[in-house]
């Protein structure tokens, strides 16, 4: 059974959210929460991404997929501007959260960071205790008055990354002490607790095992209710069970962009073709 | 010359033991080196090691030996008079066999019994010398041959030549903590000598100190007294003032350095502040007299202080300038090793960058700035020249830092310093002092080594 068999029998197996509701999935039938024009990026003379144009639908989980050195994850931090903290990085174009430029002058790269929050690949909760991780970008932000409020933010936050009920004895432990995935669902929860708009993740389940990344799947469909998701996957069968819409990336190139179920069964580009069945990547 | 000429014999024999072997061992398989199963060079460094080590053992052995062996000799033809007695007057009588046997002279005319010793020692160390080249060489050129004798295709001479190496290598690290332990030792029981002249609760716990010995009991200002609290306190006060500009400096340099200095201003930045750990102390210690200390008194004055001319301040302020590359250098290395991950999980959230170094950074490189700092403390207290030449050697017991003070080490060097009597309390309390000196640092290294190891994140 090739590759490509086993994913289109688990899009069979697996009903589709937008079935569920019965919404025909496309371009036209969400808001775009963020929008990318013609995005390019260099690393000093070196250039990483050729011009990206994009949409992200608001309330809906957008995988991007594609070989390693691709472009993906460079896209992924234009989203939030931490390509701001690498030395040497430029970026051109435009990328617009709810209209507005995120590059213009009138934005500031901190409160674009708090209301586009990001997880990434590898587990990083801060040498701090499970509470003060999570409480860390409310406390910073300002978003809870007082004791209370900030204990009712934490709980919340843990409660919907699915890790109150593991750590609710425990939130004086340090974070590090946790395993690898309840470390990337304290993550996450992190990111939750300041009220992002958008989740970024980068390969958030690349260095768990399956059963944790299952956990981690279902978080992601079902913060999808609250949240827009783009994750970063090289994991295709990832990207056809989280996913609604799927964009291919090659060599610095956006090569197409569709519903995950026709980027899967039905692609249009021969390189999308080629890197789902395996050929190369 | 005999061990000159020996040493040189040996160097030559193991360096042509190590061409011979290379070259029989490649010679033995007809070039075909892959069928050896040692490469050619183990082989060398094999019969090199038989031609050098046991000749080389036999010195040491020998040399370590003979003299002892030359003295026995000698004394045991002595007449019965001169070596029966108190233990002093045979070291005496010893002393004097070796010096005449050196040719130097004794200051009298020497008994002709034990001239005649001493020619016979002098005799027998050259017989023995001679002895010791020929069969050292001979061991040696024996040695090279069964060296040459055993190479062959299935000869293992890696396995030796990696024991001999480890061997050495053992004895090296040996020589550093046999040091150490001689020079604890050695402070030890000089300090025990001066135990049992003051007693050790008058030292650590008197508060005056004046280490003065009476040499006659009419002598003015006889009284001794050791009581080491003003010492403590000195260097507790100068200390804490420079740990109070050493750390704040040293940390936000290190803060620059490691978050916000871009590339070029880092690389020589930290050379430059590098630099100023590499100004010899003395240095440190004019400028702090002539400098810091006249200027601490004038704006002292300006205020309306009362401030002596040499103060703990501008000894204190002056160390902490000295320190602060070594808070700056550690702590901008530890704060380099927090990994980025946690500074873009920070950024990530919406972070500032201060916000980030405070909550994040700076919390994941405590351990390592904790060490920093100890290792700075460690060295505060250890530094002599520059409170020698600012802050005096009056030991007041007092916590104005406007007062000049005096410090343990500082005493230490003034009660060594010149023509000293090593048997008065006044020399020995030198190393009493030093006692207590070596211990609080090693507790504090200790404590600073538990921090680290238990406040350790673990990043892989």
């Amino acid at each position: 059974m090739s590759i490509t068999s086993g994913i289109q029998n688990q899009l069979k197996l697996r009903p589709r959210a937008d079935d569920r509701t019965g919404q025909r999935s496309g371009a036209a039938g969400l808001p775009n929460k963020m929008t990318a024009r013609g995005v390019k990026v260099f690393y000093g003379a070196k250039q990483a991404l050729r011009g990206i144009d994009l949409d992200i639908q608001e309330n809906r989980v957008l995988a991007l997929i594609g070989p390693s050195g691709c472009g993906k994850s460079t896209f992924l931090r234009c989203l939030n501007r931490m390509n701001d903290t690498i030395e040497g990085c430029r970026v051109e174009g435009q990328i617009a959260l709810d209209g507005e430029d995120v590059y213009g002058k009138a934005v500031d790269a901190v409160q674009l960071r708090a209301r586009v929050g990001m997880v990434f690949q590898k587990p990083n909760p801060f040498p701090k205790s499970i509470y003060d991780n999570v409480a860390y970008g409310p406390r910073i932000h300002g978003l809870a008055s007082g004791r209370d409020e900030l204990d009712e933010v934490v709980q919340t936050s843990l409660k919907r990354a699915g890790l109150w009920a593991e750590v609710k004895d425990r939130l004086r432990e340090p974070g590090t002490s946790l395993s690898g995935g309840q470390q990337q669902r304290l993550c996450i929860a992190r990111a939750i607790a300041v009220s992002p708009e958008v989740i970024l993740m980068d390969e958030p389940c690349s260095a768990l095992d399956p059963i944790a990344t299952a956990h981690i799947e279902e978080l992601i469909d079902e913060l999808r209710a609250n949240y827009t998701i783009v994750i970063v996957t090289h994991n295709m069968q990832q990207a056809a069970r989280v996913s609604q819409r799927t964009a291919f990336f090659h060599l610095g190139e956006m090569v197409e962009c569709d519903d995950t179920e026709e980027i899967f069964t039905n692609p249009r580009d021969e390189r999308t073709q080629g890197y789902i069945t395996g050929r190369y990547g | 010359m005999q061990l000159t000429l020996l040493a040189l014999i040996l160097t030559l024999l193991t360096v042509i033991g190590f061409l011979i072997g290379r070259s029989r061992a490649a010679a033995s398989v007809g070039g075909r080196v892959a069928e050896l199963h040692s490469v050619p060079s183990y082989h060398g460094v094999y019969v090199a090691l038989w031609a050098g080590l046991p000749a080389l053992l036999l010195f040491l052995a020998w040399t370590a030996s003979e003299g002892w062996l030359a003295m026995q000799l000698v004394l045991s033809a002595l007449p019965e008079r001169l070596t029966t007695g108190d233990g002093q007057s045979v070291a005496l009588l010893k002393a004097d066999i070796l010096n005449l046997a050196r040719d130097i002279s004794t200051g009298r005319e020497p008994d002709p019994l034990v001239a005649e010793a001493a020619r016979r020692y002098a005799a027998f160390r050259d017989l023995a010398d001679w002895s010791l080249l020929a069969v050292g060489a001979s061991l040696a050129v024996a040695g090279l041959a069964w060296g040459r004798h055993r190479i062959g295709p299935d000869l293992r001479a890696r396995p030796v030549v990696e024991r001999v190496v480890r061997v050495v290598l053992v004895l090296c690290s040996l020589v550093a903590i046999l040091t150490t332990v001689g020079i604890v030792l050695s402070l030890l029981f000089e300090a025990l000598r001066f135990f049992t002249v003051v007693s050790p609760l008058d030292f650590l716990f008197g508060t005056h100190w004046s280490p003065q010995m009476a040499m006659r009991a009419d002598q003015v200002g006889s009284s001794g007294s050791f009581g080491a609290i003003p010492l403590f306190a000195g260097t507790l006060l100068i200390t804490v003032i420079a740990m109070a500009v050493a750390v704040p400096v040293g940390l936000m340099a290190a803060i620059y350095m490691s978050e916000y200095a871009g590339r070029g201003v880092r690389t020589w930045l930290k050379p430059a502040l590098e630099i100023l750990a590499g100004i010899p102390t003395v240095v440190y210690g004019f400028f702090a007299a002539l400098t810091m200390a006249p200027f601490v008194r004038s704006v002292g004055e300006a205020l309306g202080l009362d401030v002596s001319s040499e103060s703990a301040l501008a000894a204190g302020i002056v160390m902490g300038v000295m320190i602060i590359p070594f808070v700056s250098s550690l702590s901008d290395d530890v704060i380099n090793a927090v990994p980025q991950s946690l500074r873009d999980g920070s950024y990530g959230l919406g972070a500032t960058k201060s916000e980030t170094i405070r909550q994040v950074v700076l919390p994941a490189a405590l351990p390592g700035i904790v060490a920093a700092v100890m290792l700075a403390v460690s060295r505060a207290i250890g530094e002599t020249m520059i409170v020698t030449m600012a802050s005096g050697l009056t030991a007041n017991l007092t916590a104005n830092p406007l007062q000049a003070v005096t410090t343990v080490t500082t005493q230490i060097a003034t009660l060594l310093v010149g023509d000293q009597e090593f048997d008065s309390p006044k020399t020995l309390s030198a190393f009493g002092l030093g006692l207590v000196l070596f211990l609080v640092t090693l507790c504090l290294n200790m404590v600073a080594l538990r921090v680290v190891r238990t406040y350790r994140e673990k990043y892989d």
